[in-house]
């Protein structure tokens, strides 16, 4: 019983950068309807960014923010520079621009930093007196910081005006224009934000699988299948879908398939979705009458 | 009265076709045009190349001064309002939240809260409806928050496209009773697309028929109504 609580528990802490991957990707998804395969290189990048600072000696919590401003410029530089020249172009071919983008900011990493895999600390200290054997203080942390980005993203929408208007350019581009909503920018700052929230899925991800340019291609997988699996047109059912394959992927991980094949089962919800619901659990029905 | 706005040769193009062949007309301040003709005479198309949303060459002065906004978001922020065609309603958030977004460039938030009130008094329908998906309203009740998103902007010149268009005769004579209230008590000038000629001109004070991107009659809207030729031949009533 005590090594199911500890498997649920170490899923939720996996989970929750699941979770964060799958709104990264989410937000994208809804303004664009597009999904971003870079999505998940940003994030490896974004961390080695984070492992200079830090290297360089900057305290972690000091590195942990500087990298995500940096995440988020990076994030609206890629839109202004790169993704806006293909406006209008056919799916494929942005999705060969997101391919492209994936294989060079993997390859820039690797000529970086090398191929080598580094250690990346955790903030969260080594041990801690309370859940011993169930959860270590990085899960832990992992996790409240996750629910805190959560929050942040969710009282960003809700509440500011600005994200107000980020909504309303992804709803309707033509009307947001209309009222005057500068419907460019406000996709420069949804990638930036996208950007910004891998980060965090990086920095969290890197003390449990490692820094290499790679750390971050299961996790991607992961995270689209959470995206599917919550509805990829509903940011919290995404993020919902991150805490749920978390979980299921190392409770399959340890009592069904075992370690070497727990990446199939991303595969497998991804299939079993779009077989049995391709909305996703949570997909919110918009309701038209007309 | 002095003009509003002014188109003198007017043309406006969707890619490389030509849609409008020098429109010349004006929307007196404080004053309701009514731009009438058939299907795919031009008259939508007018109204987007207003907003840069097609391509157009010829002059548009605004209050006397050229009117060239680079894109379509530029017009608001010159005070010209577009209800476009299909009302263009943000479908998935609620009606309080399309009416915020109307007044997205203002600054103001004690009038921005006082003219929220002022779109509910014209509309109650959307008080009751406020906090609901604007996906789930009637049609009738979209135009109404159509018109009143626009009005938040606290517009000098408010593009209507076919107001009229799929509703009920009942709920247009309601929405066209609040539109001549709002042009009389707010003074916000209207240029307004309408296939209803009777609706229209009964509203309007000035009208131009368009045809084929053509302007065939322009003139007082009471003249146009008088002239029973022009009416049997051109309005169908």
């Amino acid at each position: 019983m005590a090594a199911l609580i500890h498997q649920i528990l170490s899923g939720l802490a996996m989970g929750s950068i699941y979770a964060c991957v799958a709104l990264a990707v989410v937000m994208i998804y809804q303004a664009t309807h597009l999904v971003n395969f870079a999505q998940g290189e940003m994030a490896m990048f974004s961390t080695y960014i984070a492992w200079a600072l830090i290297n360089a000696g900057v305290p972690y919590w000091g590195a942990f923010f500087l990298t995500i401003i940096f995440s988020f410029v990076l994030g609206m530089a890629i839109e202004r520079l790169i993704i806006r020249q293909f406006d209008g172009a056919p799916v494929l071919t942005v999705v060969i621009v997101f391919i492209g983008l994936l294989v060079i900011i993997n390859s820039l990493a690797g000529f970086l930093f090398s191929y080598t895999i580094k250690s990346f600390d955790s903030p969260f200290p080594e041990t801690m007196s309370f859940g011993r054997g169930y959860i270590s203080p990085h899960e832990l942390g992992s996790i409240g910081v996750v629910l805190v980005v959560l929050a942040l993203v969710y009282a960003f929408f809700r509440f500011t005006p600005l994200g107000l208007a980020m909504r309303a350019a992804a709803q309707n581009p033509v009307s947001a224009r209309l009222v005057g909503i500068r419907v460019h920018r406000m996709l420069a700052i949804g990638w930036g934000l996208a950007a910004a929230i891998g980060a965090v899925a990086g920095m969290m991800a890197a003390p449990i699988v490692y820094l290499d340019p790679n750390m971050m291609l299961g996790i991607l997988l992961y995270g689209f299948a959470a995206a599917l699996l919550g509805g990829i047109d509903n940011p919290w059912g995404a993020a919902l879908g991150g805490f749920i394959v978390g979980v299921l992927e190392n409770v399959a991980g340890a009592y069904l398939v075992g370690e070497e094949i727990k990446l199939t089962v991303a595969l497998a919800i991804i299939i079993g979705v779009l077989v049995a619901k391709p909305s996703g659990l949570f997909s919110r029905a918009i309701v038209t009458r007309v | 009265m002095a003009a509003l706005l002014e188109t003198r040769g007017l043309k406006a193009f969707y890619g490389s076709t030509q849609v409008l062949y020098g429109v010349d007309l004006a929307v007196a301040e404080g004053g309701v045009t009514a731009l009438l003709g058939a299907n795919g005479a031009g008259k939508t198309t007018l109204l987007r190349a207003l907003c840069a949303m097609a391509r157009r060459e010829g002059t548009v002065l605004l209050d006397g001064k050229p009117f060239n906004p680079r894109q379509a978001e530029d017009a608001a922020r010159c005070g010209v309002a577009h209800v476009p065609d299909g009302r263009g309603t943000f479908l998935g958030l609620t009606v309080e939240q399309n009416l915020r977004l109307g007044a997205y460039l203002r600054k103001d938030r004690d009038g921005v809260a006082k003219d929220l009130d002022r779109a509910f008094s014209y509309f109650p329908r959307l008080e009751e409806r406020r906090q609901q998906q604007a996906g789930t309203l009637s049609g009738g009740e979209q135009q109404m928050l159509a018109i009143s998103r626009a009005l938040m902007l606290r517009p000098r010149l408010l593009l209507l496209d076919e107001p009229s268009f799929g509703l009920a005769p009942l709920v247009v004579k309601g929405i066209f009773d609040i539109l001549r209230a709002i042009n009389r008590d707010e003074g916000v000038s209207m240029l307004m697309v309408e296939q209803n000629a009777s609706l229209a001109l009964a509203l309007a004070d000035h009208a131009y028929l368009i045809e084929t991107g053509r302007v065939v009659i322009g003139g007082a809207a009471a003249a146009l109504r008088a002239d029973e030729s022009i009416r049997r031949v051109y309005l169908g009533y």
